[in-house]
């Protein structure tokens, strides 16, 4: 063992040099050509600056609602509510969501109400929603705002993400880049 | 075809075609054959030995493999908590993240040194980026460790007789610089252009468009995902692993690491056949491995494409299926899948959480683990088969009535003995660990974030998930506290050096004797006939092992829902 301590704590320093490094510098040195030099994909609206990969949590009726959050959409942690499928505790507070987006969505049958609304995601920050759960507060949405139900479904298939190259994976709906959509167009009806 | 389920099958066999080629210059590279890497390494390689003071030329037998290799991992552990219990006072930590405490420092170094990867720390706040650059650099070296592991297997059984197994640390820098490095190079580079952060800079604060105050953790994302996938480690830059947006933030990053953590272990199958020349024993051990990770894999799909059979009853549309847990760009099916490959394989990164999967689900997770060969992690996978073939070769020997031969050498009760240690080891830290956890409610029970059968499958995961170095959790656990740091740490060295040291050892003596050429008495180990009983083997142990315990947990959740 003896005439191998020395050689090993010599390749780890050198090692360490290339893998933990060099390696990142070489990666960060190209991220700077990437969108937003690396630093995470940004939309800005009205001055303000937004992750459009982070999720954010839209609980107000005059906005798309986005999923339930373990973390609140606080992106300084992230996680899962890690409930268990069998937990009664769990099943209480899925139906205690249900009850309240139908409190504000009286018209809504609880039968279309999509289950990825009432379930929290694994990030908490997810940034999607699917099709259904956005046409799903069509309805609630026009009322609020006084827009035309038929320019809200529109809206969502403009903002509807097709599966990858039109084949692999689901559809969704980036819920905040829908919720600026929305803002835009009920500036335009107020003028 | 639906779109979820057809981007599965074109992931899958997009690695599949790719594994081939790739294990052939694996095998090159193992070889010492040119390789089209060698012009930029060879040099930088050259000028690492020397310094060192290594000559790769001096051939080490079995034993000098294996002090070499757990000298140097003694010095990575040393270091390891030294930088975690410092960093706090170290550069780069823009965050002012805090020093580990000894327990949580223990865990996690050993946790990243045996390329498990659990974690009980939150990468947003447990790390400063100078400790992830760190554990970065782990997720290298172990997996080279694991890799040159089995090259030393490889070698073994290439020679007729011989103790001369090539050199270690030539081993390792080959894995590391030929075949981690530049394919972590590409991950990263796609990840980058995709969203995925690669800064310097510490948190950021943003008004949300409703008029929330929220803080934005980033980092050096990128080139840790990458080599985390590549390396088979599994350690998230994040908390939420490769769930959280910015570690994977769309359906084609997706692909691209689910291709980066199957691509060498696949790989490495081909290699072995490719270096020793026996093609077909490849194949069948592909074979078998491929039937056992179907048999998870479809299942998991399918249940969790079905959804919560207790929300179902609730009434509401449940056809996007079990999203509790789940990310809406990928979708149910593909983290189904997921869910069996980072098992299978000993990632342990997760797209969704473990602990919201269905009961079966979970079983299966837990079984992928406890076998731990299909596929199995970079290098290690195949040294765990390798034990699976070797009590195959021998129950065959005993039902045929003849002495049992592998690869043309005669397996005696050494091999035999150490085959069944390293067999009934496995078994024996998952369930010795889950039981005094069990018993020991203030340890176990208070800890736990589901009631009743589940919260005892929490109990078994952890410990199953750290046996075998995959480092999945059922993150409900409460699980940074002194009991959890101690034992689960003690069952990831034993779970990862006893599994190395076994198959090296038992290579390294039948590489030793005498080559005896093949007859027509000699039992063929290529053929489906002997696939069909390692299989058999796998299953037996897992379920005669296993059962009781899975009954306890998963199974007993399933029927009383």
């Amino acid at each position: 063992m003896k005439q191998h301590i020395l050689p090993a704590i010599k390749i780890t320093v050198l090692t360490i040099i290339l893998f933990a490094i060099l390696y990142p510098l070489a990666v960060w040195g190209i991220a700077q050509f990437a969108p937003n030099k690396g630093k995470g994909e940004i939309i800005v609206y009205k001055g303000q600056k937004y992750y459009s990969n982070i999720g954010q949590s839209f609980t107000k009726d005059q906005y798309f609602y986005s999923r339930p959050s373990a973390v609140g959409y606080n992106a300084a942690g992230s996680g899962g509510s890690n409930k268990g499928p069998s937990n009664a505790a769990y099943r209480a507070e899925v139906q205690a969501r249900i009850d309240t987006f139908l409190v504000h969505n009286p018209e809504i049958k609880q039968s279309a109400i999509p289950v990825e609304l009432v379930t929290a995601s694994g990030s908490g920050l997810d940034p999607h929603i699917s099709v259904a759960a956005a046409k799903v507060q069509v309805k609630r949405i026009a009322q609020i705002r006084g827009i035309n139900p038929a320019r809200l479904e529109q809206l969502i298939a403009e903002h509807t993400d097709k599966p990858l190259a039109g084949l692999f994976g689901p559809e969704k709906i980036n819920v905040l880049k829908l919720n600026i959509a929305l803002d835009e167009m009920s500036k335009a009806n107020n003028q | 075809m639906n779109t979820e389920i057809l981007g599965i099958i074109v992931m899958f066999t997009a690695t599949l075609a790719l594994a081939l080629p790739f294990g052939k210059y694996m095998a090159k590279v193992y070889g010492g054959e040119k390789t089209l890497l060698d012009p930029v390494f060879n040099p930088i390689e050259k000028a690492c030995y020397k310094i060192s003071g290594i000559n790769i030329k001096k051939e080490m037998n079995w034993k000098e493999h294996m002090v070499a290799l757990l000298t140097i991992n003694l010095v990575w552990f040393l270091l390891g908590m030294l930088i975690l219990m410092t960093q706090q006072w170290l550069p780069f930590n823009p965050d002012h993240n805090p020093n580990m405490s000894a327990d949580l420092a223990f865990n996690t170094t050993i946790s990243f040194v045996v390329n498990c990867n659990l974690q009980h720390y939150s990468g947003e706040t447990g790390v400063s980026y100078l400790g992830q650059m760190w554990l970065m650099f782990l997720q290298f070296v172990s997996a080279g460790t694991g890799l040159a592991a089995a090259a030393i297997l490889f070698k073994a059984f290439r020679e007729k007789t011989t103790d001369q197994l090539g050199n270690f640390y030539n081993f390792l820098m080959k894995s590391c610089t030929r075949i981690l490095l530049p394919l972590s190079l590409v991950v990263a580079l796609l990840l980058v252009f995709n969203g995925t952060p690669m800064t310097f800079e510490g948190k950021d604060q943003i008004v949300s468009l409703q008029g929330d105050t929220v803080n934005v953790s980033t980092g050096p994302a990128a080139g840790f995902i990458a080599i985390k996938h590549v390396g088979t480690n599994g350690g998230g830059f994040f908390g939420a692993n490769a769930a959280h947006p910015f570690e994977n933030p769309n359906y084609l990053t997706n692909m691209v690491v689910m291709f980066a953590q199957l691509i060498v272990p696949l790989a490495m199958i081909f290699a072995f056949g490719y270096f020793t020349g026996r093609k077909k024993f490849s194949r069948m051990i592909f074979g078998v491995m491929t039937v056992g990770f179907l048999l998870l894999t479809l299942p998991n799909i399918n249940m969790e494409t079905n959804g919560n059979p207790a929300i179902a009853a609730m009434g509401i549309d449940d056809s996007s299926g079990a999203t509790e847990g789940k990310e809406i760009r990928f979708g149910a099916a593909a983290t189904g899948f997921w869910s069996i490959v980072t098992t299978v394989i000993s990632t342990g990164s997760v797209n969704g959480m473990h602990d919201s999967t269905m009961p079966l689900s979970g079983m299966n997770e837990l079984l992928a683990m406890m076998v731990n060969a299909f596929y199995g992690g970079c290098g290690v996978g195949l040294l765990n088969f390798f034990i699976f073939i070797i009590l195959a070769v021998f129950i065959s020997g005993l039902m045929v009535g003849r002495t049992p031969e592998f690869m043309g050498k005669k397996i005696e009760a050494r091999e035999m003995k150490i085959a069944m240690i390293i067999a009934l080891l496995h078994p024996f830290l998952i369930l010795v660990g889950t039981a005094l956890a069990t018993a020991f409610p203030a340890q176990g029970a208070s800890t736990l974030n589901n009631p009743g059968f589940h919260g005892f499958s929490e109990i078994l995961y952890e410990y199953t998930s750290s046996a075998a170095n995959n480092g999945s959790g059922f993150e409900g656990l409460g699980d940074n506290n002194l009991w959890w740091n101690i034992t689960t740490g003690f069952v990831l060295i034993l779970g990862r050096f006893l599994p190395i040291i076994g198959p090296i050892a038992i290579a390294g003596l039948l590489a030793n004797k005498k080559y005896i050429p093949e007859s027509n008495g000699t039992l063929k180990t290529d053929t489906a006939t002997f696939g069909l009983m390692v299989f058999a083997v796998i299953a037996i142990i897992a379920a005669l092992s296993f059962f009781p315990a899975l009954t306890l947990g998963p199974i007993a959740e399933y029927f009383s829902m």
